[in-house]
């Protein structure tokens, strides 16, 4: 084997990792970014040197690295993140996805869809403030989007001396609030984004700390059973039918597999009909498979003919989800126009598309202090809650706790088609 | 649960296949944009997975400067003709000598920004519904702004402060009539990933991405190619040089990487050593500093 293919063959081994980082600007967030980007050699030259004359006209001292996730003119003028940006890294283990989302208490909606499709959450704290009430805001937002991995990373530890005292004490304020959150993983690393201690390369300035790198951490956290491989769950996508020669009597369901692992030969019952049947292939234009699971997009076909299209859901027959027209979800509200009581809405979730009616809105959670609130029933840009909503037609759901993909709806606005709410069914 | 693993490649070729045939589903007239660069072809082969064994069910849509590469337009058909796809052809030279669009005069001059004219044209004429582009965040800053599903009004124009949120995997293509989308499957590709991609898949490329002798003059430090519209300055004079594209687009603005890579495994060796971006050659990228947001407001690829 030649060395170029060794090399590419640990290259195609590599995993992805989606992250999200929050935290205000002063939390030094674009630095930490920065870094990560810089040490992973990520930056090219001819963006450093566009940054750099950026800086330059804008009259700043040090190259501002949060240019270069801020995109838009405004943002660039204002000084702001108005938008989730999106930036990719590689190291020879794993490729990174950053969902940077802005960290003002008005982006909840930013924080909500950036942690949406993430593995882990990187949520910064200033070591010369400790736990903030952000801090609290970022871990419940986490938690109830269920991003498996939690990193706390306690920053700016060169500006407290690099002191063990300061950094178990947060440690120790924050995991006294955090049994409120439902979070799997929760890490902690003392790092200094600035001076780069502890970020990719060991700090010599904090001997007492002998857990691992963030770097260290992205690499290695476990996250292939972040996917649910337990409950079999396909939605179909597209009806596929040839019509040639050759492919004269195919009949196909394109998907992309929610849950669960499949086989040809599985019991399987198609949703809501509750038909069932076998599968009998599992089709790729490379061939066809023995197996399939999350997230793969493929092909399946069955042994019986059946009337199935978009919108129904093939899932083992002795291990069913709920249907219901009738569910419950914690939402997030997304728009600027309130929830109008009582109002109708288009629901979509997985490939299934009804009308909804929202029923009720049972109480808001404080994302502050984490109270609820029972008794105010308005819903506003940014609030999150529960509410209860009834579908025109039945929904084949999984709790969102179990499966991301099976669980998780948004609501779209009949007059203006803008997304105005996400949905995590419970 | 090891044996579960799915590696990086497979799983950004999963969440394109989803989205591609979530276009299909979720829209009446889709087009596919075709550039004959190396991500409208991984975009396209990825399409013909999606529906396997079926054809992919929309046609290709190119809009021809009439500056391409020769090479370019010659894959192009080759790639039709080999998988049955259905290519539209609509020329910016149609949009000038209609009026429509105004050629830009001096050195300079290029006709990347008439494109969208003839684009937002074909739209309306054809009634596409959405059009698939194979931009990808990481070229660029404006673009790692942008969605999946990427709203367009009437006028076919990107509000990029108030795009939709979107979650999951869960796009929303309500519009209204007259309004269009563009869909981005490879948002989440980097120029890596897709060089690994063709490696992986023995995906056919153009010769121009493979090192070639070319008659080349040098401008604001990039290697541009000879040809009979590019108009050279006094001081600039013409070179035969090893050279080959990082990216396609037309003659006018793709600058060329002195190369000798004449293999896949050389490319992507070259790639991974290179310290500037791939749109660094880009003439049109460097007009402003928000050359790429501006020209996408108006409706760009």
């Amino acid at each position: 084997m030649s060395e170029f293919q060794e090399k590419q063959d640990g290259y195609l081994n590599m995993q992805l990792l989606r992250f999200t980082t929050a935290g205000s600007v002063d939390d030094g967030k674009s630095t930490l970014i920065g870094r990560l980007l810089y040490d992973s050699k990520a930056i090219f030259e001819d963006q450093m040197e566009a940054i750099e004359r950026a800086s330059l006209i804008k009259g700043e001292e040090q190259v501002n690295l949060a240019l270069l996730t801020d995109g838009l003119r405004a943002e660039r003028e204002q000084g702001i993140t108005i938008d989730v940006a999106y930036r990719y890294f590689a190291t020879p283990k794993r490729k990174f996805i950053i969902a940077d989302t802005p960290g003002h208490v008005q982006y909840t909606r930013n924080m909500v869809t950036g942690a949406s499709t993430a593995n882990a959450a990187l949520i910064l704290v200033d070591a010369r403030n400790g736990v903030a009430e952000q801090t609290l805001r970022h871990s419940f937002i986490a938690s109830l989007l269920q991003i498996p991995h939690i990193i706390i990373c306690v920053n700016k530890m060169d500006l407290v001396d690099y002191k063990e005292e300061v950094f178990e004490e947060i440690r120790k304020n924050y995991e006294s609030v955090s049994d409120k959150f439902d979070v799997r993983d929760i890490r902690f690393v003392p790092i200094s984004a600035l001076k780069g201690d502890n970020v990719v390369d060991r700090s010599e300035n904090m001997d007492w700390y002998d857990g691992p790198t963030l770097m260290y951490l992205l690499e290695h956290i476990h996250i292939i059973n972040d996917r649910n491989f337990k409950d079999p769950r396909y939605p179909v996508q597209y009806v596929i039918r040839p019509q040639s020669d050759e492919y004269h009597d195919f009949r196909g369901y394109a998907g992309r597999v929610a849950g669960g692992v499949f086989h040809p030969g599985d019991r399987v019952a198609i949703l809501p009909s509750g038909l069932t049947t076998q599968i009998r292939s599992i089709e790729t234009m490379n061939g066809k498979l023995k197996r399939v699971y999350p997230p793969q997009s493929i092909v399946m076909t069955l042994e019986d003919d059946i009337d199935i299209s978009r919108g129904d859901m093939i899932v083992a027959e002795n291990n069913l989800p709920h249907v219901s027209q009738d569910i419950t979800i914690m939402f997030c509200w997304l728009n600027e126009k309130a929830l109008i009581p009582g109002g109708k809405y288009i629901l979509r979730h997985t490939t299934n598309e009804s009308r909804c009616i929202v029923k009720t809105v049972d109480f808001k959670v404080n994302v502050n202090n984490l109270e609820k609130n029972l008794e105010d029933k308005t819903v506003n840009l940014n609030e999150i809650g529960q509410m209860t909503i009834r579908a025109a037609k039945p929904i084949i759901y999984d709790s969102y706790k179990i499966n991301r993909v099976t669980g998780s709806v948004i609501l779209v606005d009949e007059g203006t088609n803008e997304t105005v709410c996400a949905g995590m069914i419970s | 649960m090891e044996k579960y693993n799915i590696n990086h490649l497979r799983e950004l070729e999963a969440e394109s296949i989803y989205i591609i045939r979530e276009v299909a589903a979720q829209f009446e007239r889709p087009a596919l944009l075709f550039s004959g660069g190396k991500d409208s072809i991984i975009m396209y082969y990825m399409a013909r997975k999606a529906f396997w064994p079926a054809k992919v069910p929309f046609p290709l849509l190119h809009i021809d400067t009439g500056h391409n590469f020769p090479e370019t337009l010659a894959f192009r058909d080759k790639l039709a003709k080999d998988t049955g796809a259905q290519c539209i052809v609509r020329y910016v030279q149609d949009s000038i000598d209609q009026g429509k669009a105004v050629e830009e005069t001096g050195v300079n001059a290029s006709r990347n920004v008439l494109q969208t004219i003839t684009l937002l044209d074909a739209i309306e004429e054809l009634k596409f519904d959405a059009a698939l582009g194979g931009g990808r965040r990481d070229e660029e800053k404006a673009r790692a702004k942008e969605r999946f599903f990427s709203h367009r009004d009437e006028f076919g124009q990107w509000d990029p402060k108030n795009q939709r949120p979107e979650l999951w995997n869960i796009f929303n293509s309500k519009k209204h009539m007259g309004e269009h989308f563009r869909v981005f499957p490879l948002s989440n590709w980097t120029e890596m990933d897709v060089w690994q991609y063709i490696y992986m898949e023995d995906i056919d490329i153009p010769d121009l991405y493979f090192t070639h002798k070319r008659q080349v003059f040098i401008r604001d430090g990039v290697w541009l190619a000879e040809a009979p519209f590019m108009k050279l300055k006094d001081t600039e004079t013409l070179k035969e040089m090893d050279v080959r594209c990082r990216t396609i687009g037309d003659i006018t603005c793709t600058g060329l990487t002195l190369s000798k890579a004449d293999s896949l495994e050389d490319i992507i060796r070259e790639v991974a050593a290179t310290r500037t971006t791939e749109r660094g050659g880009r003439a049109d990228d460097k007009r402003s500093e928000a050359a790429m947001e501006d020209r996408k407001k108006e409706g760009y690829f």
